[in-house]
């Protein structure tokens, strides 16, 4: 590769006072003290979050509030920094929802551990974790930190289903069909 | 009151002066020479020679024991072993001491020194002390500067390697 | 009016005079510790400290300006500093560490007792300067204490036994010293043109100030006694103004601590409450500095060019009130004063530092020869035209 020497100009006298430069600081330094503050004042304004913001990792129910989750352990597995606890555990069989076998009996992510990757939201099958907008997640202990499976709900609620997939697939069975 | 602030100011000065001796620790020194440049700039102020006191802190006070102090830094001078005595330190010291004591008593005995104390003494303003530096005193001032200019080229040739110059050796 | 405090004894009346230097300066470098912070905010676009409040006082409506502007901040810093735990680290020369602190107030509060603050007409319609010792020697007793300060920056460099602190504290006292000649030689010119030749020989700020107070005569001679010293000695100005950033140790000369390449410098070590004593006495010299400044160059108490005090209060109908105008004078030396101590700020967030051969090479090899040549210059010029 060329290298091409580029020769610097001398510095003309006024340059190498430094005043001029000096006085040109000092104007832009002026124009920012009278310009209005860029600080956003947190508590009392928020941000706006764009969607696909990744914030603290959340169950979901489905529109039917059939708790999306079968405890199939997949995040669990991929946990980068293993944030994630599940104890799995059985659906009632009286339950109407009793064909999907499974469901957290008990689901622990420690936000002390967990670094929002989104991995666990990436490898669910049943699109029941959700990586939504919450940013704040605070506690006065670790135990505070560790969202139990009734928080994640509550921060997660429920979010719109385009397949039922479980619906389907008992109205298949309902017909006679195996799947 | 005057009588008072002499006493102090002279004890204070010469129990400093007594300190830059004495001290092991050569900040310690330092910082004593310090003080006791302070305590005769307060014997002056006394005197009514306000200038002479201010002067005396400004130059020595404020630069010349500044750089003392530097140097012992720089260099880390510590106090280190103290030299034994020799005969001949010893009789020096007693020579001095002598002569020294021996002024003294002379003056303060013998001297007829002219009523100070009624007159406005000499370099009390600034005017008078501008005057009698470019009057009377003029032909000292100039050998002094003279003096000190010879001895700042003395240092800048001593510390500085001058690269062309190595045959003036 | 104020006979009665002129009748207590001297013994008496001294220690108060020190005591309300003491009190109103600690404050005021409070206030500027305070409008530093605000300041570095609004350049840079933040708000600054604007949440602190005491709770019983938020109760009062109104508060909340005095919120938002980080009153209340002040006080909650002081007494961080005051009920901080103040640790003395175990390596350090334990006397000389404490000693460091305390020697770098003295000069910062003992320099201020010769700077005059304000003016009042007394009944004969003479100027009388308030301050609280009118020495002959002004402005030369205010550098021979203020040289005293290198020490305290010595002594914390080598006490702290750390090598930081000691290469900051070995900058720091070589800057103070170097600078310290042309701030002195940039000076001259003012007394030369202070000192008309038959005068009895003065060093003082009042007269300084005296002469920058003349009125309009038209264009005559006289009338160049109206105006201020910087319009006649604008190269005195700015050499005084460099070293005098220099000597406060501020941006772009904070060579002693400039915590990129030092930590903090002499600071380092130290903490709590021995922390903030360097730094209410760094204020108080860039107060007592700006005060020289505005003395010197930008006419002390008079308002404007051509507008001395005496004839402001003659204007205003006060004149025959020495207490109004003595106030007068005060509010606007002070304003001046806090004007100038804006612009020492807005400098600190402009510039970044200097590299420590800048600093040495700006101030023996540029500004110590065009402090001579300066001086030269007015030597010449005076001899000249006052023959
Ligand atoms: S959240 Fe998804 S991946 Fe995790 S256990 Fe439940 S169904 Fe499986
Ligand atoms: S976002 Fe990443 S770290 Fe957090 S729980 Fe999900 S997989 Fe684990």
């Amino acid at each position: 590769m060329a290298v091409i020497q580029v020769s610097r100009k001398p510095l003309t006298f006024a340059e190498r006072t430094y005043l001029p430069q000096i006085v040109g600081g000092l104007k832009t330094t002026l124009k920012h003290f009278f310009a209005p503050n860029d600080t956003m004042e947190y508590p009392e304004q928020r941000p706006a979050i764009p969607p696909g913001y990744r914030g603290v990792p959340t169950l979901v129910y489905d529109p039917h509030g059939r708790e999306k989750c079968v405890s199939c352990q997949l995040c669990e597995f991929v946990c980068p920094p293993k944030a994630i606890r599940i104890t799995p555990g059985a659906i009632n069989p009286d339950d109407p929802t009793a064909h999907v076998e499974k469901r957290p009996q008990e689901f622990e992510i420690d936000m002390l551990r967990c670094i929002y990757c989104g991995l666990c939201q990436e490898v669910c099958p049943e699109e029941a974790i959700w990586l939504q907008n919450q940013y704040s997640t605070t506690g006065l202990s670790r135990a505070e930190m560790v969202n139990d499976k009734q928080k994640l709900y509550e921060l997660g609620g429920t979010l719109p289903d385009e397949h039922f997939k479980w619906d389907k697939k008992k109205a298949a069975e309902g017909g006679g069909h195996a799947h | 009151m005057t009588d008072l602030l002499f006493n102090l100011f002279a004890v204070f000065t010469v129990a400093c002066a007594a300190g830059v001796v004495l001290c092991r620790n050569t900040v310690a020194s330092a910082l004593s020479l310090l003080l006791c440049l302070i305590g005769v700039a307060g014997l002056f102020a006394l005197l009514n020679a306000v200038l002479l006191a201010v002067l005396l802190v400004f130059v020595y006070a404020g630069a010349v024991v500044a750089l003392f102090l530097f140097i012992i830094m720089l260099l880390d001078v510590q106090g280190g072993e103290r030299l034994p005595f020799k005969g001949a330190t010893l009789a020096s010291g007693v020579l001095a001491v002598g002569l020294l004591a021996t002024g003294v008593l002379s003056l303060a005995t013998h001297a007829r020194l002219p009523a100070v104390a009624a007159a406005s003494p000499a370099g009390s303003t600034l005017r008078d002390y501008a005057e009698l530096l470019f009057t009377q005193y003029m032909l000292p001032v100039q050998v002094v500067g003279f003096l000190l200019l010879a001895a700042m080229l003395g240092v800048i040739v001593l510390s500085k390697k001058f690269a062309g110059l190595e045959d003036i050796k | 009016m104020f006979d009665f405090y002129f009748n207590f004894p001297l013994w008496f009346r001294l220690p108060l005079q020190g005591l309300a230097v003491i009190l109103v300066l600690f404050p005021l470098a409070a206030a500027c510790s305070m409008a530093e912070r605000k300041i570095s905010a609004w350049i840079q676009g933040r708000p600054g400290p604007n949440r602190t409040i005491a709770p019983i006082l938020a109760w009062i409506p109104g508060m909340g300006v005095l919120q938002r502007l980080g009153i209340f901040q002040l006080a909650a810093d002081g007494g961080k500093f005051t009920f901080k735990e103040d640790g003395v680290p175990g390596h350090v020369n334990k006397f000389y560490f404490i000693l460091a602190p305390i020697l770098a107030m003295i000069p910062a509060l003992t320099t201020v007792a010769v700077v005059p603050f304000g003016a009042y007409l007394d009944s004969a319609g003479k100027l009388v300067p308030i301050m609280l010792a009118n020495v002959d020697v002004g402005l030369l007793a205010v550098f021979a204490v203020s040289s005293l300060g290198v020490y305290s920056v010595i002594l914390a460099g080598w006490a702290s036994n750390s090598k930081y602190p000691f290469l900051g504290s070995v900058r720091a006292s070589a800057q103070l010293i170097s600078y310290e000649l042309s701030m002195t030689l940039s000076v001259l010119p003012v007394f030369l043109l202070v000192n008309a030749p038959g005068g009895h020989g003065t060093l003082s700020l009042v007269d300084v100030v005296a002469m920058q107070s003349g009125g309009w005569h038209g264009f005559t001679a006289q009338s160049w006694h109206g105006l201020w010293g910087v319009c006649y000695l604008p190269l005195s100005a700015f050499i005084f103004l460099v070293a005098l950033f220099a000597e406060t140790n501020r941006q772009p000369f904070d060579m002693p601590e400039s915590e990129a390449d030092l930590v903090g410098g002499f600071h380092t070590e130290y903490g709590a409450f021995k922390w903030s004593l360097f730094f209410v006495a760094e204020y108080c010299h860039m107060i007592v500095g700006s005060g020289i400044f505005c003395l010197l160059f930008l006419g002390g108490w008079n308002l404007l060019p051509w507008l001395p005090l005496a004839k402001l209060a003659g204007l205003l109908g006060i004149a025959a009130s020495p207490l109004l105008t003595g106030g007068l004078g005060i509010v606007i030396f002070l304003g001046k004063v806090a004007a100038f101590i804006f612009f020492f700020m807005w400098v600190r967030w402009t510039l970044p530092r200097f590299r420590y051969d800048q600093v040495m090479k700006i101030g023996w090899q540029r500004l110590l020869p065009l402090a001579i040549a300066n001086l030269i210059f007015y030597l010449l010029a005076i001899a000249l035209t006052q023959k």
